[in-house]
């Protein structure tokens, strides 16, 4: 059995941001990805409205996630950001759009303004979900680096056929994630449309889920050596197949929320999956895996990673706080109200 | 260009777009809380309106904030990947706890502000307005930290050599208390309140010039010049204590300041003046003998240490900051002698009907957010050559393997997209403002009418 040092520790907590970021702004970045194919407005408004309350909070968790990495993994943070420069550029074009589209959309009746925010706001969604996903797939393939741990490959290099193949991933996770939250949060006709969406995406996703696998299996040997030397972690992925293989399960029988929760124990256990993947790697470095980033040479010095640890004690409690009773006044079906709608 | 220049010029351009933003929501923040405690004491429908009114202007400056400050949590690592690897240890935590103490309680509350009117009481829409005006302010708190200790590093030593050196944390609350953090953040904070206030005080001037909105505007302008005043007072106090920290930690920054160039001799107080960079002297310049001299150390005679103590290589670009922080002191002061005025005219029950300066009050709106831009550019290029001061040079932290044209690609992409930000933010504050508060028509300063 390992034991739990204190870079051991920051890997999980910079996870688990990242996996709440999956698991909230995923649903709000599928519902923005699935978007366009509501035809009304007020549908769209229904589904913005549906995220509204929440998806600023949601990708605060990215962004305490990058304070977080910047601060346990500077070296991590430093290589990737600039490394995949270009990419990143985009990623936060798309989400300042993203940001503005949503608050912008109901400032105006035109249907030519809503018409420009409606495709800002999907596009924004389907490119920053797809950028993650490269992102995400880079850094478990590996990437070019060299002993100064700097990146050393060029743009092309990061638009690689698995990276790719993880980007669509993610999007077809974060599309059938979203739709299910917006069943949970929609009634009537546009509740049982949407319920043709998430038998959709979801065929997506597990098309895409199997062709991952089989990819990660075949020209990522390096990725299932964890796996290999400890069966029980094998646990992981089956806890995923079987979350997927329940939503359908519960919507129809219409409990949306349990389809909600079991969509969201997928996203962990992919998570988790990756993380038990890469550990005790950050950025895996090819073809030169001795210059990998890991969790020791990438770190901050035990006195910071101690300090972070003592703030994240404090704080984790309190964002706990927050975000359950959040989502607890927001909950239920959403309803276009004079005042406080978009 | 080169690499240097250009991701120098990329990380001013996004900073000082997305400091538009913040100063208004922390000082709107503010403003909101004692709009609706006013609501709560004596649940006068007009107070009700304000808020409602002022919330939404909120929301607009919030939700700009958000997205233009994304790229800030990101651009250390995009762009200077060196100086990231050299702060992490230190820097790093102060962002990650901005993180988890700041932006989950605004964003978290935000939704309660803006959403919650009809989900929850007004005592608990109250708490949450506070708590998002707390989290904005605490946001400021960790960010300030941080960029003091570039300005005045403490409470670290230096590891490691050549590509490994960096600097570790040795003791926390030294590197939180640093020589200029809480200075620095009074002074940062009292330009909030000014740039909060001073929205609120065009507006209101705006609609009482206008005939409309009449009970609403005189009683958000009554609010907000208390706010304006009482913060352009404390902001002279803690510019005056923020100087003579610069004086005492970054001497050729304040040299700059003020244009002085005498290694060893007293320091004249500069009313203006303009720098040669080349020649390195000050032209035309009107200056109070020994004034700063006897303001820093409370002696006319003693010396100041000048430009020309220091290698030519150390110095920051002089002109620059000469100006922009004399730009910055008149605005305060002339910021300061209109909440005065104004003050004084409410207090004689004749400021309503003096056109003249309601027409001031309203362009004096941008007194504040120039003001904000020369003071963080006289810090920041003050700072210059050094990204921390003394221990690690601008051109060092640079991100190498980026290549400049990547650099200058990103710099068209987010001037585009900036513009076109910018423009939609004026249109819609503008559509806000001309639609005015909902029912404000039928409101008299006692209710409704």
């Amino acid at each position: 059995m390992m034991t739990l040092d204190l870079n051991t520790i920051w890997f999980l907590l910079v996870g688990i941001l990242l996996t709440g970021y999956a698991v909230l702004d995923g649903f709000d970045l599928g519902v923005g990805a699935i978007h366009l194919f509501s035809k009304s407005d007020r549908d769209r408004r229904l589904l913005l409205n549906s995220i509204g309350p929440v998806w600023d909070g949601n990708e605060v968790w990215l962004v305490t996630g990058g304070g977080a990495l910047f601060a346990a993994f500077p070296h991590v943070y430093a290589t990737i950001f600039s490394g995949f420069y270009l990419a990143f550029m985009l990623l936060l074009v798309a989400l300042i759009f993203r940001a503005v589209a949503i608050e912008f959309r109901s400032k105006q009746p035109g249907p030519r303004w809503r018409g420009f925010w409606d495709v800002s706001f999907s596009v924004a969604s389907i490119a920053a979900s797809l950028l993650i996903g490269v992102a995400f797939g880079n850094v478990a393939w590996g990437v070019a680096l060299g002993p100064d741990r700097e990146f050393t490959g060029v743009f092309f290099d990061l638009l690689n056929p698995y990276s790719l193949l993880v980007g669509i991933l993610t999007l077809a996770l974060f599309m059938m994630h979203g739709s299910i939250y917006a069943v949970m949060k929609t009634e009537g006709a546009l509740h049982d449309q949407i319920r043709g969406w998430v038998r959709n995406t979801m065929i997506f996703f597990i098309v895409m889920y199997a062709v991952a696998t089989l990819a990660t299996l075949l020209y990522a040997p390096h990725l299932s050596e964890a796996i290999e030397r400890h069966p029980v972690l094998f646990i992981v992925p089956l806890i995923s197949v079987l979350a997927v293989a329940n939503v359908p399960r519960e919507i129809s029988r219409g409990r949306d929320f349990q389809a909600f929760l079991s969509s969201c124990l997928a996203i962990v256990s992919l998570m988790a999956l990756f993380g038990i993947d890469m550990y005790p790697y950050m950025v895996y470095s090819r073809p030169n895996p001795e210059y990998s980033l890991t969790i020791y040479n990438a770190a901050s010095s035990a006195r910071t990673l101690q300090i972070m640890l003592t703030i994240a004690w404090m704080g984790i409690p309190l964002v706990l706080a927050y975000t359950v009773s959040i989502y607890w006044i927001f909950r239920g079906k959403t309803k276009l109200e004079e005042e406080t709608s978009y | 260009m080169d690499l240097v220049t250009l991701s120098r010029i990329q990380f001013s351009l996004t900073i000082a777009f997305h400091y538009i933003f913040p100063p208004l929501s922390i000082g709107l923040g503010l403003l909101l809380m004692i709009m609706e405690g006013c609501y709560l004491k004596t649940r006068n429908p007009l107070y009700e309106e304000m808020t409602k009114f002022w919330v939404k202007v909120f929301g607009l400056t919030f939700s700009m904030g958000v997205a233009s400050g994304i790229v800030m949590e990101f651009q250390f690592g995009t762009n200077w990947s060196y100086y990231s690897r050299f702060v992490g240890d230190v820097f790093g935590s102060a962002l990650a706890a901005e993180g988890i103490f700041a932006f989950f309680l605004e964003s978290g509350f935000l939704a309660l502000l803006l959403f919650g009117w009809n989900k929850v009481g007004p005592k608990t829409h109250f708490f949450s307005t506070c708590m998002v005006a707390l989290g904005s302010m605490f946001s400021a708190v960790w960010i300030v930290v941080a960029n003091s200790w570039m300005q005045t590093p403490a409470g670290y030593h230096i590891v490691g050599m050549g590509q490994d050196r960096r600097a570790e944390i040795t003791d926390f609350w030294a590197l939180v208390f640093n020589p200029s953090s809480m200075q620095r953040l009074s002074h940062v904070v009292m330009g909030c309140w000014q740039a909060g206030a001073w929205l609120v005080l065009s507006v209101s001037a705006y609609y009482l010039l206008k005939r409309r909105h009449e009970a609403f505007a005189k009683a958000s302008m009554k609010i907000a010049l208390g706010v304006a005043l009482l913060s352009s007072v404390l902001q002279i106090v803690s510019g005056h204590a923020s100087a003579v920290v610069v004086a005492k930690h970054q001497p050729a920054k304040l040299a700059a300041m003020e244009g002085h160039f005498e290694a060893d001799a007293p320091a004249a107080l500069h009313v203006w003046g303009w720098v040669d960079d080349r020649k390195q002297e000050l032209k035309g310049a009107l200056g109070i003998p020994g004034a700063l001299s006897w303001l820093i150390y409370g002696d006319a005679s003693r010396p100041v240490r000048g430009l020309k103590s220091f290698a030519a290589e150390d110095r920051p670009p002089v002109n620059v900051v000469f100006q922009s922080y004399h730009l910055m002191v008149a605005i305060g002061l002339i910021l300061f002698g209109l909440s005065l005025a104004g003050v004084l005219l409410l207090y004689k029950e004749a400021l309503f009907c003096q056109s003249w300066l309601l027409r001031i009050f309203m362009f004096a709106v941008l007194g504040p957010q120039i003001a904000n831009q020369a003071g963080w550019m006289t810090a920041e290029i003050g700072r210059q050559p050094w990204i921390v001061y003394g221990i690690l040079r601008t051109h060092e932290g640079v991100s190498r393997v980026v290549p400049a044209a990547q650099v200058l690609t990103s710099i068209i992409l987010f001037a585009g997209v900036y513009l076109l930000l910018f423009a939609l933010f004026i249109y819609l504050l503008d559509h806000k403002i001309k639609h005015g508060p909902l029912h404000a028509e039928q409101l008299s300063p006692h209710g409704r009418a």
